[in-house]
């Protein structure tokens, strides 16, 4: 408990403003259901409850079939943060699986498995969600969170890859392996503990994504549209040209909180990322000597020893990155 | 071998993955295409089943996969992605043609707007962290997380619908002017795209302003900055010269691979503003279960950003001295 408030005082204010917003939004999340004031999906057909603004019955106004607002914000709050949870959780786990395995492997199969990575990052996926779940009939969230994490692990796992190859090669680890640790015991307490901010700063990332993707595909029609979530209310507020008729309440909210949820998630990251960096972390403590700006001194950067066979170093020279080493000819590269 | 042709070959690569899955997807996903269609369009006699069978190229009869496949990257090579289903009879490719350029023209020059102003404001930011443009950056981030589609809306209600200063969405006004070669119609479209444009440039500056800033930050610590600095240099030149143009590299690296993900939610955008290009024509396709439409868009919008990648290469080899020296050896 105590690591845990000794963390939480170094984060940066960002990081502390992103997390208060995010978990105020994951509050609304678990609370908020059971204290929605109607049923969302309730349809008061009388003429005058229908497309009413803000009143004391209807604190964020009516639908134009005079469904409550506000519950289905409180409802859609619930369904957009867990599907993207989920996709979060399942994309991280393939992104670790991966990476770890690409790094740990090495050779050929980390050059084969990178290639694949490289070739889904570079694939634009929303067209692709689009082409696969058109395909679907039927749409359910569990057919969005599987197809939304199957597109969603590529980045964390090259980023997680060059972390686990320049840990793979510290002391301890070797320490490690010398004792006859097995690898898988290696790499559950040596390796993946050493790089948790990564991680975590992964699956923020991959449940932003989930955000941005399920509430487009959402708002294309690709979704389960009698659920209530806070694409599809978009989607309801968009078809009945909610701005249009001037509905306001109707069709800001949503968006509102998909962009703040948005917002803390990134201000989140930052955060862990300055953590980790430690040269985003000081720039506020960078002093000034003589109007000239005087940094803090680098940590000394550990180079991952690279032994490539000749197939591995052919496929390794089709990457972007193979530009930014020194030398690439098969054996040893530094 | 030059590292661009290394690059080709990658690209190849990637497309081939890309147009193998467009082939899978059809034929192993589950739920019927065919039945969807025949759901559709209830006049349809029965019949008519082997006939959409045919033309989606997932009947039974069609031979092996294999041949099925050969046939099919023989179609692709020649632009023939069949007859659309909705706009019958308009060949798939021909409703692409129509829809392309404005696509490519808008969100091609919205996205290079937005990354060379994301790019000169994280190197401001990144050169005096901590400056009032550092500080605004939370407020952009906000921005950033706006969906694409929403702030479209928003700002089409406010600036179009409401205050009259830019036209209400579609591509050109089809009263005023005709399509075609002429000025009118130029100046027409041009008006008509101010408005999409500022919603790409609002909403993905601040992702570019953001990875800039922190590239460059780490740059600005390198002692050869330093060093330039004691010499005396004027920090125009030094910000310039010598530390942006090394914090650019990572940037372009970063720019090809954000692509597909800018270039998507742009295209949601276009659905807002009712814009005549591929992200329109996609949703008429979602909506009406138009699934030969849906690939053929899948398969152009894979294929620019393929290219749009390339050209990265291009730029990153004119910049990166690194690759010459490799190549010269």
């Amino acid at each position: 408990m105590r690591s845990v408030a000794h963390t939480w005082r170094r984060l940066p204010l960002k990081a502390k403003i992103g997390a208060g917003l995010l978990g105020l939004f994951i509050l609304v999340a678990i609370i908020g259901p059971s204290f929605t004031p109607y049923d969302p999906s309730f349809q008061n057909t009388s003429a005058s409850a229908a497309l009413r603004g803000p009143s004391g019955q209807h604190l964020l106004g009516t639908t134009q079939n005079g469904q409550d607002v506000l519950s289905q914000l409180l409802v859609g709050i619930r369904m957009t943060l867990i599907l993207a949870a989920e996709v979060g959780v399942i994309a991280t786990v393939l992104s670790v699986l991966v990476g770890v395995t690409s790094a740990y492997l090495g050779g050929i199969w980390d050059e084969i498995l990178s290639l694949l990575s490289n070739v889904f990052l570079v694939i634009p996926s929303l067209p692709l969600l689009i082409l696969l779940l058109g395909y679907l009939q039927q749409r359910g969230d569990t057919a969005t969170i599987i197809v939304l994490s199957v597109l969603g692990w590529p980045w964390g796992a090259r980023v997680i890859r060059a972390q686990t190859l320049t840990i793979r090669n510290r002391d301890f680890v070797a320490a490690a392996r010398e004792t006859g640790e097995q690898t898988w015991r290696i790499i559950l307490f040596d390796i993946i503990p050493n790089q948790v901010s990564l991680i975590a700063a992964n699956f923020v990332n991959t449940v932003l994504y989930a955000i941005s993707a399920s509430v487009a595909l959402a708002f294309v029609g690709l979704a389960d549209l009698n659920s209530w979530s806070l694409g599809t209310m978009l989607f309801w507020a968009q078809s009945a040209q909610a701005l249009t008729l001037g509905a306001w309440w109707w069709f800001l909210p949503p968006g509102i909180a998909v962009a703040l949820i948005g917002t803390s998630l990134v201000l989140l990251n930052t955060g862990i990322d300055e953590l980790g960096n430690p040269r985003l972390r000081d720039a506020r403590f960078a002093t000034k000597v003589a109007g000239r700006r005087v940094w803090p001194t680098d940590p000394t950067p550990v180079l991952a020893d690279l032994t490539r066979g000749k197939a591995a170093s052919f496929l390794h020279s089709f990457s972007r990155e193979s530009v930014l080493e020194e030398t690439t000819t098969g054996g040893k590269t530094r | 071998m030059p590292f661009i042709l290394r690059r080709l070959g990658f690209y190849v690569v990637a497309a081939w993955v890309a147009l193998t899955l467009n082939f899978f997807i059809p034929r192993f996903m589950p739920g019927n295409a065919v039945e969807a269609i025949m759901g559709k369009f209830p006049s349809l006699q029965p019949s008519a089943e082997k006939a959409i069978e045919a033309m989606l190229g997932t009947g039974r009869n069609q031979g092996s996969l294999l041949s099925q496949y050969g046939r099919y990257l023989t179609d692709v090579a020649h632009f023939n992605f069949g007859t659309d289903l909705t706009n019958y009879p308009a060949s798939v490719s021909s409703l692409l043609t129509q829809t392309i350029p404005w696509t490519l023209i808008l969100v091609g020059t919205a996205t290079v707007i937005a990354f060379f102003l994301g790019t000169a404001l994280g190197i401001l930011a990144g050169w005096r962290s901590g400056g009032w443009l550092d500080r605004s950056l939370p407020g952009l981030m906000f921005l950033q997380a706006i969906p694409y589609f929403f702030l479209a809306l928003v700002l089409l209600d406010i600036l179009a619908v409401k205050a009259h200063v830019f036209p209400q969405g579609q591509g050109f006004d089809g009263q005023l002017v005709s399509p075609g070669w002429n000025m009118p119609f130029i100046l027409n479209a041009v008006q008509h795209s101010v408005l999409p444009a500022i919603t790409i440039v609002l909403t993905s500056v601040a992702g570019w302003m953001l990875q800039m800033r922190n590239v460059m930050i780490t740059t600005v610590g390198e002692d050869y900055v330093l060093a330039a600095q004691a010499k005396g240099l004027k920090d125009r030149r030094v910000i310039f010269t010598y530390a942006a143009r090394n914090a650019l590299l990572p940037q372009l690296q970063g720019f090809g691979l954000a692509l597909g993900f800018v270039v998507s939610g742009a295209l949601v955008m276009e659905i807002v503003f009712s814009y005549p290009g591929v992200g329109l024509l996609l949703l008429n396709a979602v909506q009406s279960d138009d699934f030969p439409l849906m690939q053929a868009i899948f398969l152009f919008i894979t294929f620019a950003v393929l290219i749009a990648n390339l050209v990265v290469d291009m730029v990153i080899v004119a910049f990166d001295p690194r690759v010459r020296a490799k190549e010269a050896r």
